[in-house]
Order: C-alpha cells, then sequence, then structure tokens
C-alpha cells in the first residue's frame, strides 16, 4: 500500500491556522500528483467541531487525537500525537505550516523518524516521481531546490505563500486515535501564556503589513503606521534599528533577526532595504516602497514605490484608502 | 552548572553569494565567516549563567579547519572550552547528520543545559536543536528570548504568533536563543589573549566513531542553488507626494487587487 500525505493541521485555541489550511490544499494538491491519500491531523483538546472546517479542504481522511494532555502546546505531547498518525497513515510525506509551532514540532519529529525535513518551503514539486521543495537561503540572495530520499519526507510552509483552496464535498473518512502517551513524558510544560497587549494581528499571521523604519524620525511617528494599517485591516512591522532603538517590541520586527513574512501586500515607509529586512520580506506578493532616498535598495525590490517625504505621502494614502472604503 | 553550546560558522550576511561549480553549493573563496548571530546570543546567555551560578560553559561547533576561528571568538568572549568536530563536508550534511555528530560529542562530557541558535543565519533551517534534543532524549524550548534558571528547572519565555509562552522543563535541557534574550559581549583584548591559552579539543569523525552517509543516502540534500525569481521592474513615482499616493492606492486597488 503507498503511503500518503500527511498535513498536521495546527490549531491554537480551538482555531484552525490560517497557514495550516494553506498547507492541507497544497497536500491536496501533492496527493493528487502523486496519486496518493491525502490525510489530515488536529490535534488538540475539544477538537472535535473542528472537523468539518478541516474536511472542507480536501482530506480523505481526518485523524483526530483529543486530549486533555493536548490542551496546551507541548513539544512532547503533539509529537507523540503527531508519531501516532505518522504511523496510522503510513506517511511518505508530511506538510506542516511554518509557523511558531510547526518550527519546533517538525524537525523534534523528523529526527524520530530519520526523515529529511526542509524548512520554510515556498514550492513543492514532484518531477519524475521525485519530491522536491525549493526555500529561500543566504538572505533570500538565493533559492536551493532540496531532494528527498528514503521513506519520509517531511516539509515547513511559509505561510500565506500557497493557496488555501476549499474543494467541493467529498467522502472524508474520520477516525479518532486515543493518544498514547503517560502525562508524565511532557515534560516541558506551557505554565503561562500572556497574550500580547492590545489585541494586535501579529505580522506572522496577517495578509497585509505596513512597516516603519528609522525614516520615521521619532517613535512617537509610529501612530502614523498604526493608522495606515488600521485603514488597510494589516499589522504593524518594524525593521531592526527602530526596534533596537526601542520605538516597538520585538515582535514587530521583520527579517533576518525578526519575522519571515509574505503577506499580498507589504507596505515598508522610511526603510533602507537592508539585505537583513529583505531576507524577511522579499516574497511578499505586493511590495510599497516609501523613501525620500530614490537610491534606497528598498526600491530594486518595489511593485510599487513613492520617492518622497513619507509625513506628506502616507497621510494621503490614508485618505484615499478611507474614501475608497466609504464607497 | 555545566553549559554546552553549539556554534556554527556562517557567511556574514552583507557577504555577496556566488555559486559554486557543482550549482548545489555557495563558492566559499573570498567569503567572510562569523559566529551565527543567534549562536552570539546563545554564547552570551552561557556565560552570564556561569557567572551568577558558577559551572563551566564548553562551545562545540562542527566544521572545516576555519571554525577553529568561531570558537576561539567564543572563547575569546569567555567561554571556558572547545570541541572542534574537524570535517570537510560536514557542513554539507543534513542536519540530523550533524545532530547525531553533535550528540555522540556532549555526551561524553557533563551538562546540565544546551543552548543553540534558533537558527544558522544563511541556510536558515533551524532543525539541530530539537533534533538535538531528540537524540539526548531531553526537553526542549525553542525560540526563547528569556530564560531563568531554578533548582534543576528551567523557565523560558517564547514568542508565539500574538502572544508569549511561558515554559517551565526539568534540567537538563535544550533551549534556542531567540533575538532579544540579551545584547552579546565584544571580545576584550585580555579576553583574546585569555583565549589563546584555552583548550580546543579537535575530534574528527572516526574519533567519534560516526561516519557521514554518502550523498545519496542523505535523507534529504541540496540538489541546486539558483538566483531568487526577478521581481520586475517596479512602478516608481516621484511627482507630487499626493498624486502618487492616489495613483499607488488606484493600482493596488484596481491592477494588484490586494486592497
Ligand atoms: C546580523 C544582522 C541581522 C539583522 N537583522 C535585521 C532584521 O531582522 N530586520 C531588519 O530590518 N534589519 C536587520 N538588520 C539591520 C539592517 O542591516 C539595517 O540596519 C536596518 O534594517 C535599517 O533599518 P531602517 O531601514 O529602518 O533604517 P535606515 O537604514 O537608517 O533607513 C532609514 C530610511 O528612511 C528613509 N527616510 C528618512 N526620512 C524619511 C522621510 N521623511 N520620508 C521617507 N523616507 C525617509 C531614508 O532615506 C532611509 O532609506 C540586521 C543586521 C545584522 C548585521
Ligand atoms: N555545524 C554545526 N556545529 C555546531 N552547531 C551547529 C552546527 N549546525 C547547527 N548548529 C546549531 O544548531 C542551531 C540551528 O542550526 P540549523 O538547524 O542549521 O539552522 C545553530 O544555531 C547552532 O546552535
Amino acid at each position: 500500500m503507498p503511503g500518503g500525505v500527511l498535513v498536521f493541521a495546527e490549531q491554537r485555541g480551538g482555531v484552525l491556522k490560517r497557514s495550516s489550511l494553506e498547507a492541507l490544499s497544497e497536500g491536496r494538491r501533492t496527493a493528487d500528483r502523486l496519486g496518493r491519500l491525502l490525510v489530515a491531523l488536529i490535534a488538540g483538546d475539544g477538537i472535535g467541531r473542528l472537523a468539518d472546517q478541516a474536511v472542507a479542504f480536501g482530506p480523505d481522511r481526518l485523524l483526530l487525537i483529543d486530549s486533555p494532555l493536548l490542551a496546551a502546546y507541548s513539544t512532547e505531547g503533539y509529537a507523540a500525537a503527531l508519531g501516532q498518525a505518522i504511523t496510522h497513515a503510513s506517511a511518505e510525506i508530511v506538510l506542516l505550516a511554518c509557523t511558531a509551532m510547526g518550527r519546533d514540532l517538525a524537525p523534534r519529529v523528523a529526527a524520530r523518524f530519520g526523515a529529511g525535513l526542509a524548512t520554510d518551503c515556498v514550492a513543492l514539486m514532484t518531477e519524475g516521481g521525485v519530491f522536491r521543495a525549493r526555500r529561500p537561503v543566504y538572505s533570500g540572495k538565493a533559492y536551493a531546490t532540496v531532494e528527498f530520499s528514503g521513506s519520509l519526507a517531511m516539509a515547513t510552509l511559509r505561510p500565506n505563500v500557497f493557496p488555501a483552496q476549499e474543494r467541493p464535498p467529498a467522502a472524508c473518512e474520520i477516525v479518532r486515535l486515543e493518544l498514547e502517551l503517560p502525562e508524565s513524558a511532557i515534560r516541558a510544560r506551557v505554565v503561562r501564556t500572556e497574550l500580547a497587549e492590545k489585541k494586535e494581528i501579529d505580522v506572522a499571521d496577517a495578509s497585509i503589513i505596513v512597516s516603519g523604519g528609522r525614516g520615521l524620525k521619532d517613535p512617537a511617528n509610529f501612530s502614523l503606521i498604526r493608522e495606515l494599517a488600521e485603514a488597510l485591516g494589516g499589522a504593524v512591522g518594524a525593521s531592526r534599528a527602530v526596534v533596537d532603538a526601542g520605538w516597538i517590541e520585538h515582535a514587530h520586527q521583520v527579517g533576518q533577526t525578526g519575522k519571515v513574512v509574505a503577506p499580498a501586500l507589504y507596505i515598508a515607509c522610511g526603510i533602507s532595504g537592508a539585505i537583513q529586512h529583505l531576507a524577511g520580506m522579499s516574497t511578499s506578493k505586493v511590495i510599497v516602497a516609501i523613501n525620500k532616498d530614490p537610491d534606497a535598495p528598498i526600491f530594486k525590490a518595489a511593485t510599487y514605490g513613492i520617492v518622497g517625504d513619507l509625513f506628506a505621502v502616507i497621510p494621503k494614502m490614508i485618505e484615499e484608502i478611507r474614501r475608497l472604503k466609504a464607497e | 552548572m555545566n553549559i554546552v553550546v553549539c556554534v556554527k560558522q556562517v557567511p556574514d550576511t552583507e557577504t555577496r553569494i556566488r555559486f559554486g561549480p557543482d550549482g548545489r553549493w555557495i563558492d566559499e573563496s573570498g567569503v567572510t565567516f562569523v559566529v551565527s548571530p543567534y549562536d552570539e546570543f546563545a554564547v552570551e546567555e552561557g556565560i552570564r549563567i556561569r557567572e551568577a551560578r558558577g559551572g563551566e560553559v564548553t562551545v562545540v561547533g562542527a566544521g572545516p579547519e576555519r571554525v577553529g576561528q568561531a570558537l576561539r571568538t567564543c572563547l575569546a568572549m569567555g567561554v571556558d572550552r572547545a570541541i572542534h568536530i574537524k570535517d570537510d563536508a560536514i557542513e554539507r550534511a543534513d542536519s540530523l547528520t550533524i545532530a547525531r555528530a553533535l550528540a555522540t560529542a556532549i555526551k561524553a562530557i557533563p551538562f546540565d543545559l544546551i543552548l543553540m541558535g534558533k537558527y544558522g543565519v544563511g541556510t536558515d533551517n533551524g532543525q539541530v536543536g530539537p533534533m538535538l534534543a531528540l537524540l539526548l532524549d531531553i526537553p526542549q524550548v525553542c525560540a526563547v528570548a528569556k530564560i531563568e534558571i531554578g533548582e534543576r528547572v528551567v523557565t523560558a519565555h517564547r514568542e508565539i504568533e500574538g502572544a508569549i509562552e511561558i515554559v517551565e522543563a526539568p534540567l537538563p535541557a535544550l533551549l534556542t536563543a531567540e533575538k532579544g534574550l540579551n545584547e552579546p559581549r565584544y571580545p576584550s583584548l585580555k579576553g583574546i589573549m585569555a583565549a589563546k591559552k584555552k583548550p580546543i579539543d579537535v575530534r574528527d569523525l572516526s574519533f567519534l566513531g560516526i561516519s557521514l552517509p554518502a550523498p545519496g543516502s542523505q535523507p534529504i540534500r541540496w540538489q541546486k542553488l539558483e538566483a531568487p525569481p526577478g521581481r520586475g521592474e517596479g512602478k516608481i513615482f516621484r511627482g507630487d507626494p499626493g498624486e502618487s499616493a492616489r495613483e499607488v492606492v488606484r493600482l493596488l486597488r484596481e491592477e494588484a487587487k490586494v486592497i
């Protein structure tokens, strides 16, 4: 029996991650190309009601591992659940979203199974039955194509890159598995979770990001960035220069030592476009750069660029966006 | 407290990347190599914990001859000793093979805490830490920005989407460092002088009793490196700020269809 394509459908707080639905959709495409079954796994506590939402993305089989031991994320608890699913599905390929959870979980599970793992992939390919993945390396200065051999290949997928695609209703077998793990096997435990102060959208989840850099001159001027982000329903990002200066918390930093993001729209305001910043955002679909220096490197990455003073440009953009939204 | 820090030597992020003759790896000639920035956080944290609680900090690096310089830098920062797993090909091996080599070397020394980087900058894999934790059968906490050591227990803060998780783990444990953990010190002149007298144990793979898998039997390997896809020419507006703003908003809606 050929093995399946298994997708770990991540949920936190009873909500399926959008990036996992993207992974499920890519899993469907991969399974179709290879003529394999697509199996999805949801693990957590009281997650049965998420089944319908996952089924809409076309798995042939959905595994549910529902246990109070999985109420909070733990590496060891979730690694055990994913391990059980890999065995149950005779998985040949395992996909996860490249999120905080996916980054933590995938390598530990890959080591247990001796699997090859490619992280933060932007494309999956199958050529002549060989499974390959493509991922940006060296701050986006190059793309590496990796190929797998052996019986299990694992990949984490960069959020916002792969399209999520619902499928027409089709048969899906739902299988419940018991978590086979003694409580004592979970050694690292979450003792507390502190939510970000305001209910802000995290840059890692956002499909629109407005980022500010040193061109803002003063931390108080971040209000302009927040206002533009709010008008667009987006998240607030930042360059390292302003994070290091203490103008905004590290959670907002985009780049090599911040978050790697690929939103549908990234607006860089008063950011020069250093290679380490580009590393974090150059796979965004549309990039807008606002900078008063026509030679700023950010313009090389821009889909649309405005050479000008951000203090003159941004208020006009906000005005125009609000006008359009009101129409 | 005995602390082990694993450090990877990587091309400086400013380095121009050229592809090597086989098209699978970079051409290393002319490349400046540095300690991977996240590993610097790990080294700094290791030294700070030792300063507060006593014990020893050992750095371990796997790679060719040049990795010796990275280890010297760590010794100059204040690390006590270093182990160099010296092999010309190991950096090109898969992450699990690297983790196995590190595990073999680390098993031979006492440790309470292992510190690593969140990922090795450049190849950005972010794999060796959790893989090593599994091989040593110890708990892991990834991408931590704050560490508190208690009695045989460590508490670490890790940033997740929209929240911070505070995770507690019994020692021995493995943690990977996120930016924000600390501000790494620069080696002082005194440190640099002192580093010259500190030991670097050089181990080759046969000494460790391991061998690299043949390239064809690695579970994963780089098949090809290529230039990133071009983004095409952007549309750049240099005129009146108000008009440029309106035009770009219109294009975002009508041409790019993203708002
Ligand atoms: C190991 C390492 C890791 C790093 N990681 C990151 C990372 O993760 N993320 C990151 O961002 N950086 C990172 N950096 C830092 C990076 O090299 C740059 O220093 C940083 O991105 C610069 O931030 P900036 O663009 O805000 O500031 P600057 O480079 O100072 O640019 C400010 C820009 O604002 C423009 N400007 C000024 N006034 C106005 C105005 N009124 N209107 C319009 N434009 C104006 C200027 O023309 C200029 O282009 C890293 C560096 C290193 C060495
Ligand atoms: N060759 C190596 N020698 C020592 N430590 C390494 C090596 N490769 C990776 N590491 C460690 O593992 C972390 C993650 O690396 P990576 O999985 O390659 O992104 C690094 O930050 C280092 O702490």
